[in-house]
């Protein structure tokens, strides 16, 4: 009798167990590949970052740098050479075991003449990678790089084994707490618990990412319970809807997506600074964030995240005043106004925002001609070949404040003065220096009017009461469920 | 009726020729490029050289071409540029939803338009042929998407009898993937059961007043069986056509129910390859579209000859 009762309830716990240590989360874009090392689609590492795969550091929820592969590093004096040593006992999902030699082929991949690897340039001051034993690794610098460690633990640098590299697309093999299980393209991805993983035992036992497309159908699939949390939640406009019912929870927080009404630098009118001065003081950030984020969303007068620690509020510098824009626009002899064409991708920020602009903008005289595109002709026209007076994007790449200082970048900001701060940044090594070098960064652009800084893009959190350890925000885009748990279901 | 399939069948292998031909040339002028696009906001220029070369972009059009089409004549239809798998089994897995789906829906139309048509019709002119014409009316009017939307609404989110979207895939069951495609198949049916039981109704009306029919009666039948017996048949030539009209409408033109719906079928996966580019994918699937068109022309004609014997015998002559 006694071996029954034993016998039905381990039975029973493990029901309990299986039955909701599970999660179902919603997926608006479906990752391309599940390869985080080719390619820049941001679906990727939503899927993968944390879960499959691990770099040498790791990038928690609110932007600093943690232990990841490597459990402590020494930085030289001269800030060029890092010594990290890795984690012992650490498997890959096929049973090979981690070795410092994978740091080297995976780094030695990434800037490889044939590399696919979208952000190349974090590799490219790395001169020496060497392999002191099977547990550390020196990596040497052509000089000091401030982002360097920060930027390897972006999930473009994750460690791969050579062994299965080139099948990452389809059957990713990483070190991570969850292993891939299957994908049903257009359907849902699963990843299975790693009982085998170094860390931490993750508590999930099963993950499903579901591709919902359409943004109703997110809040239907919320609301039918056919899926526990939404992350990314694709439409602000029915946020509210959750709000009122207890069964849910509602986490609004920050992405790393500075909104911008790019603007071409090189292109008349725009080369004018009274032109581009004009334009910031005819934007209504609130107007635009309640319009088209319905309130969800951060105003900046900088590209830079609200919530870095090295960000300044410089929405005041160009302060929404039609009476200052129309006397700049007087000063450029503009004052009858011109036509300019407003070039959107797809994403629905875009769009919304898009029109709100237009009319803003209209006030002052300036003629909207709005021409909504697919990202492909957006890349081709706007990105590459810089046909266009104005567009609407939000860069998510984390503190990428550096792309001002690439002179043949889209908006086509041509400054020494920013460039050299750049620089300085990159060599500093000193906290508090590049701190100040920053705040002096962002200032710079905000003054100059580069572009219209116009606010910070929310991420919108969903899920069931419950389920617990989920990000609030998106320094970068991961969906770490190593931490996630479901309240009651382990006991 | 040899001959007759013959000519039908050269005159498809040509259209498929010509597609293919057509296709690729309206591909090559699109603009954008798929490496550039997975890159992204990098712009990373010489990645995405790399990238190109892996893709077998850099080739001259002319030998694309060549090994394209000599590619799926051996059933090889290349490998998609995002997902980096064979365009086949991709393809192959959208099909397994979006065939059935079409053939549910068509299912689901036929059973509620020929009844209705046919009933309308021999009561034509009394309040059950305007009641049922009106709904007839609605049902055209209405757009598939809002009903749908209604349909998740009542039974999903509020009554939880089925879920509101995804597909579980045929390993978990023939039951669960009908109770998962059963909303989205009456979303797709209801518009197409209204126009065709329109269609119904006034080819059943035009064979009413054949000779034939009144020969019947004059034999003895009573109405209802001369319509049944002799009327049925031959008011189906036209709801045939648009039958066939439908399946190909239906196979890829119900994207924005399989968005609704999250299924992951053939439009979403169409719409997605333009959206990035995956042009392979784009090509693959347009030429298997044009087959899926032609072939149904071919079963539709074929049909026509079954139902209609005068076809036959005219064309073995």
């Amino acid at each position: 009798m006694r071996i029954l009762i034993i016998l039905l309830s381990i039975i029973f716990c493990h029901n309990s167990a299986s039955a909701q240590s599970k999660i179902s989360l919603g997926l608006q874009l479906e990752p391309p590949n599940l390869d985080p090392t080719s390619g820049a689609a941001a679906a990727i590492d939503e899927v993968v970052y944390g879960n499959i795969f691990e770099g040498l550091v790791k990038i928690d929820q609110n932007g600093n740098i943690k232990p990841g592969l490597a459990l402590y590093w020494e930085i030289s004096s001269d800030r060029r050479s890092y010594v990290f040593h890795l984690a012992e006992g650490v498997t890959f999902h096929d049973g090979t075991l981690f070795h410092a030699n994978d740091v080297k082929y995976s780094f030695n991949r990434a800037r490889a003449v044939n590399s696919t690897n979208a952000k190349k340039y974090i590799f490219a001051p790395i001169t020496n990678i060497d392999v002191f034993d099977a547990l550390t690794v020196m990596i040497s610098l052509d000089n000091a790089r401030t982002d360097f460690l920060f930027n390897i633990g972006l999930g473009d640098a994750v460690i791969v084994s050579e062994k299965t590299a080139s099948e990452n697309a389809f059957n990713p093999v990483g070190t991570g707490p969850f292993m891939f299980k299957d994908w049903v393209r257009g359907d849902r991805i699963s990843l299975v618990r790693n009982d085998n993983y170094w860390g931490d035992a993750p508590r999930l036992e099963r993950v499903d990412f579901k591709i919902i497309t359409d943004p109703l159908s997110a809040y239907t699939a919320m609301k039918a319970g056919d899926i526990d949390a939404f992350p990314n939640y694709p439409a602000p406009e029915n946020l509210f809807l959750f709000n009122n019912d207890p069964s849910y929870e509602v986490i609004v927080g920050l992405t790393a997506g500075e909104t911008i009404l790019g603007t071409n630098n090189k292109k008349a009118p725009f080369d004018n600074i009274l032109v581009r001065k004009a334009m910031a003081h005819a934007i209504n950030r609130q107007e635009l964030i309640d319009g088209a984020m319905f309130g969800n969303a951060a105003p900046i007068g900088s590209h830079f995240a609200p919530d870095h620690p090295d960000y300044i509020d410089l929405t005041g510098i160009f302060p929404h005043d039609l009476d200052k824009a129309r006397a700049f626009l007087k000063e450029a002899g503009l004052e009858k106004g011109f036509t300019a064409s407003l070039k959107l991708p797809p994403p629905i920020y875009a769009r919304r925002t898009g029109e709100l602009i237009a009319h803003q903008l209209g006030k002052i005289g300036i003629d909207v001609e709005i021409e909504n595109m697919e990202w492909a002709q957006w890349i081709d026209q706007v990105l590459r070949n810089k046909n266009f007076d104005l567009t609407i994007v939000s860069h998510v790449e984390p503190v990428d404040i550096n792309i001002y200082a690439n002179p043949n970048y889209y908006f086509g900001y041509d400054n020494e003065d920013f460039q050299n701060i750049i620089k300085e940044i990159d060599d500093s090594g000193d906290a508090t220096e590049t701190s100040s070098l920053y705040k002096l960064a962002q200032r710079k652009i905000a003054d100059d009017a580069v572009n219209g800084y116009l606010f910070q893009l929310g991420k919108y959190g969903v899920w069931k009461r419950g389920v617990k350890g989920m990000w609030k925000n998106y320094p970068i885009r991961s969906n770490d469920l190593s931490a996630v748990y479901i309240e009651g279901a382990d006991e | 009726m040899i001959h007759f399939v013959l000519k039908r069948l050269a005159s498809l292998v040509l259209t498929l020729l010509v597609a293919t031909g057509v296709i690729f040339i309206m591909i090559e002028v699109v603009p954008g490029d798929p490496a550039a696009y997975m890159m992204g906001l990098s712009n990373n220029a010489e990645a995405a050289d790399a990238l190109r070369s892996q893709m077998g972009l850099d080739a001259p059009a002319w030998d694309r071409y060549k090994s394209w089409v000599s590619g799926m004549i051996a059933g090889d239809f290349g490998i998609s540029y995002t997902y980096r798998i064979p365009v086949s089994e991709l393809v192959g897995d959208r099909m397994m939803v979006s065939v059935p789906l079409t053939i549910y829906a068509l299912i689901l139309s036929t059973i509620i338009a020929i009844p209705v048509g046919v009933i309308a019709a021999s009561k034509r002119g009394s309040i059950v042929d305007t009641g049922l014409m009106g709904f007839a009316q609605i049902g055209v009017a209405i757009p598939n998407f809002w009903f749908a939307i209604l349909l998740v609404l009542l039974f999903s989110t509020s009554l939880q009898w089925f879920s509101a979207g995804g597909f579980p895939g045929w390993d978990a069951g023939i039951v669960e993937c009908l109770k998962a495609l059963t909303l989205p198949a009456i979303s797709l049916a209801l518009p197409q059961a209204a126009i065709l039981s329109r269609v119904m109704r006034t080819s059943m009306l035009d064979v009413m007043n054949e000779d034939y029919i009144r020969t019947a009666r004059a034999k003895g039948l009573t109405k209802r069986q001369a319509l049944i017996r002799h009327g049925l048949r031959n008011a189906m030539i036209p709801v045939l056509t648009i039958l066939g009209l439908q399946f190909s409408f239906l196979l890829a033109g119900g994207i924005i129910i399989e968005s609704i719906f999250s299924l992951p079928g053939l439009g979403r996966l169409v719409f997605q390859s333009i959206a990035q580019r995956d042009l392979i994918v784009v090509k693959s699937i347009v030429t298997l579209l044009v087959f899926a068109v032609v072939m149904i022309t071919f079963i539709v004609d074929m049909a026509y000859a079954v139902v209609d014997p005068r076809l036959r015998e005219g064309n073995s002559k």
